[in-house]
């Protein structure tokens, strides 16, 4: 856990005169589980578009082990191997579940980490599912991606990113949307891979999940850093409590 | 008392989606008579050229270009990029391969394959800097392209200008005119449908429903459209250059509106995304428009007329229409 995977460095984006991340600075080392929380419209799904480089950044640098990746175009970047879901799941609908992740499992880098003997995508794409939790001996797997409840859907879209095989996965809101007992059984999944070593940044709504999980929390408000600690201390932080509580005072009078 | 119309797949359907599952002939005719039939037919039509005339072997050969160009058309739409500008690859392959026959009078056998090569890769040099579009904004540009060049040629009067290339060499002989473009056709079609439905396939398909995902995937979607453009572009172009030594001429009217327009209305009469629709459309629309000639003038409303009534009629297309009835029967149902 001493090596650095990622280190940002004062990144800025404004979108019209909006700024929607403030000089935020952070590293990641590698095999750390990394929470981001932060209150709604504070800039965190900005953040991971930045990092997977679905957006360019103003100003700032984005360090992936040590290459500096700022402003590389998405598919570069998950060819480097990071890996991030989406928050709006929007899986390949008409496709069966085990079909969906015949694309990533496509790529070049795929391809390379298989040393060129490629073997059967459509067995492995099964053994992806079983690995998130897809019953191997059920029909799910082969069930129409738009026949699945949302519960799946958010879990295809893990194992969309684990096709990958990358080194640094990036969850934006895995959790939202699913019930209780969806995370519940989705939690020892993502513990599983990160004691594998897979580095993982979590940028979470439920803090409870969350907390119980991560190495270490940032906590951002208005696009800026305001807290970056241990679980324990942030929760305990009064930043973080006033922006929670403001938030909710601002979502009141909406 | 009310009913309903249900409908059930046939049980047939059922075992034969596996290939393993079929059991009798009776089902394996089932699985193949829908492919086979049409093959044969196409191939036995140019042996009739004695009972159904020569005219209507004339017309088969346009349809099968004019089908080319719909599976052209189908092919991009697969990959998320409509296009208003078939006549673009129709227009280029056929200069190519018209301009080459004129300047070093080579053989058909070396320009066809030479014009399609080449207006392929034309195409999509023209086409790379706006793959990047979507939607409507690709379609126009695909409109505007053909007649910008149309126009240039016009004005610079290079390739002929207005009056175009003309004692092209012909093709050797009647069966290469009629069988070329059907072997084509079949080659085009059937390796589509094949290609469609391999991982590659998946991988364009899947650049058309959600390119964000599948550039997440670590995939390069801009490579892979300029893939995509590049065999539509082949499939576009082959029609244009044959048809230039069929006619033994090329000039501006390669870039006619209709080679646009013709593979758009063929693919949504016969179902887009299908391959076997456009060309099925391709072979209802090209034929019609002959048959309606005896109108004179009125051609036109006829056939406009026609197609106004078969998309709203039948507006998921024919190739699903007959699909489904093929598949599945139906029955009314009491609704309590």
């Amino acid at each position: 856990m001493n090596e650095t995977i990622l280190k940002v460095e004062r990144l800025n984006k404004n979108f019209g005169g909006v700024s929607a991340i403030v000089n935020v600075s952070f590293e990641v080392k590698k095999g750390e589980l990394l929470g981001i929380i932060g209150p709604n419209g504070s800039g965190k799904t900005t953040l991971v578009n930045l990092l997977t480089g679905f957006v360019k950044p103003d100003s700032g640098r984005v360090f992936y082990q040590g290459i500096d990746i700022t402003g590389k175009k998405p598919y570069k970047i998950a060819e480097m191997g990071i890996a991030r879901t989406f928050q709006m799941v929007k899986p390949f609908y008409q496709l069966s579940a085990f079909k969906n992740l015949i694309i990533p499992l496509y790529s070049s880098r795929v391809r390379r980490l298989r040393g060129g003997m490629y073997g059967d995508r459509d067995d492995v794409a099964i053994d992806l599912l079983e690995d998130v939790g897809f019953e191997r001996d059920s029909f799910v797997p082969y069930k129409v991606a738009s026949s699945l409840p949302h519960g799946y859907l958010k879990r295809l879209e893990l194992a969309r990113c684990l096709a990958l095989r990358p080194e640094l996965l990036i969850l934006d809101e895995l959790f939202s949307g699913m019930s209780m007992s969806e995370v519940a059984s989705t939690l020892p999944i993502i513990e599983r891979l990160n004691g594998e070593g897979l580095t993982i940044i979590m940028v979470e709504h439920r803090l409870k999940e969350l907390f119980r999980l991560a190495h270490r929390v940032i906590a951002l408000n208005f696009g800026s850093k305001i807290a970056d600690g241990l679980p324990g201390e942030i929760m305990d932080n009064e930043g973080v409590k006033a922006a929670y509580l403001g938030s909710e005072e601002e979502e009141e009078d909406a | 008392m009310k009913f309903r119309k249900e409908r059930l797949d046939r049980g047939i359907k059922a075992r034969c989606e596996d290939i393993f599952a079929l059991s009798s002939y009776r089902e394996i005719l089932y699985l193949l008579l829908p492919r086979v039939l049409p093959v044969v037919l196409l191939l036995v039509f140019p042996l009739l050229k004695d009972i159904v005339g020569l005219y209507w072997e004339k017309v088969l050969v346009i349809t099968c270009a004019i089908a080319l160009l719909s599976l052209s058309w189908d092919w991009m739409a697969s990959v998320g990029l409509i296009s208003l500008g078939q006549a673009l690859f129709f227009g280029v392959g056929a200069y190519v391969t018209g301009s080459l026959n004129y300047a070093f009078k080579w053989s058909p056998l070396l320009t066809i394959p030479l014009g399609t090569l080449g207006g392929a890769l034309i195409c999509t040099l023209l086409l790379i800097p706006v793959l990047r579009l979507r939607g409507v904004y690709f379609a126009i540009v695909t409109l505007t392209l053909p007649l910008l060049l149309m126009r240039f040629i016009e004005t610079t009067k290079i390739l002929g200008g207005t009056e175009g290339l003309s004692a092209l060499t012909p093709l050797p002989n009647l069966w290469v005119e009629l069988y070329i473009p059907v072997f084509a056709l079949l080659l085009c079609l059937f390796g589509f449908r094949r290609l469609i439905s391999e991982d590659y396939g998946l991988v364009l398909q899947g650049i058309r429903d959600n390119d964000r995902a599948v550039m997440s995937g670590a995939i390069n979607i801009y490579w892979f459209k300029t893939e995509a453009v590049f065999l539509a572009a082949l499939v576009g172009s082959f029609p244009g250059a044959f048809m230039t030594h069929y006619y033994q001429f090329v000039g501006m009217p390669a870039f006619a509106l209709d080679y646009s327009i013709l593979p758009l209305t063929a693919s949504v009469l016969g179902g887009v995304g299908t391959f076997a629709g456009p060309t099925i459309g391709a072979f209802i629309l090209v034929p019609l428009s002959e048959v309606l000639r005896a109108f004179g003038t009125l051609r036109v409303v006829f056939y406009s007329a026609i197609l106004i009534i078969c998309i709203v009629g039948l507006p998921e297309g024919v190739f699903h229409f007959i699909r489904r009835k093929y598949h599945q029967f139906e029955r009314m149902v009491e609704v309590g």
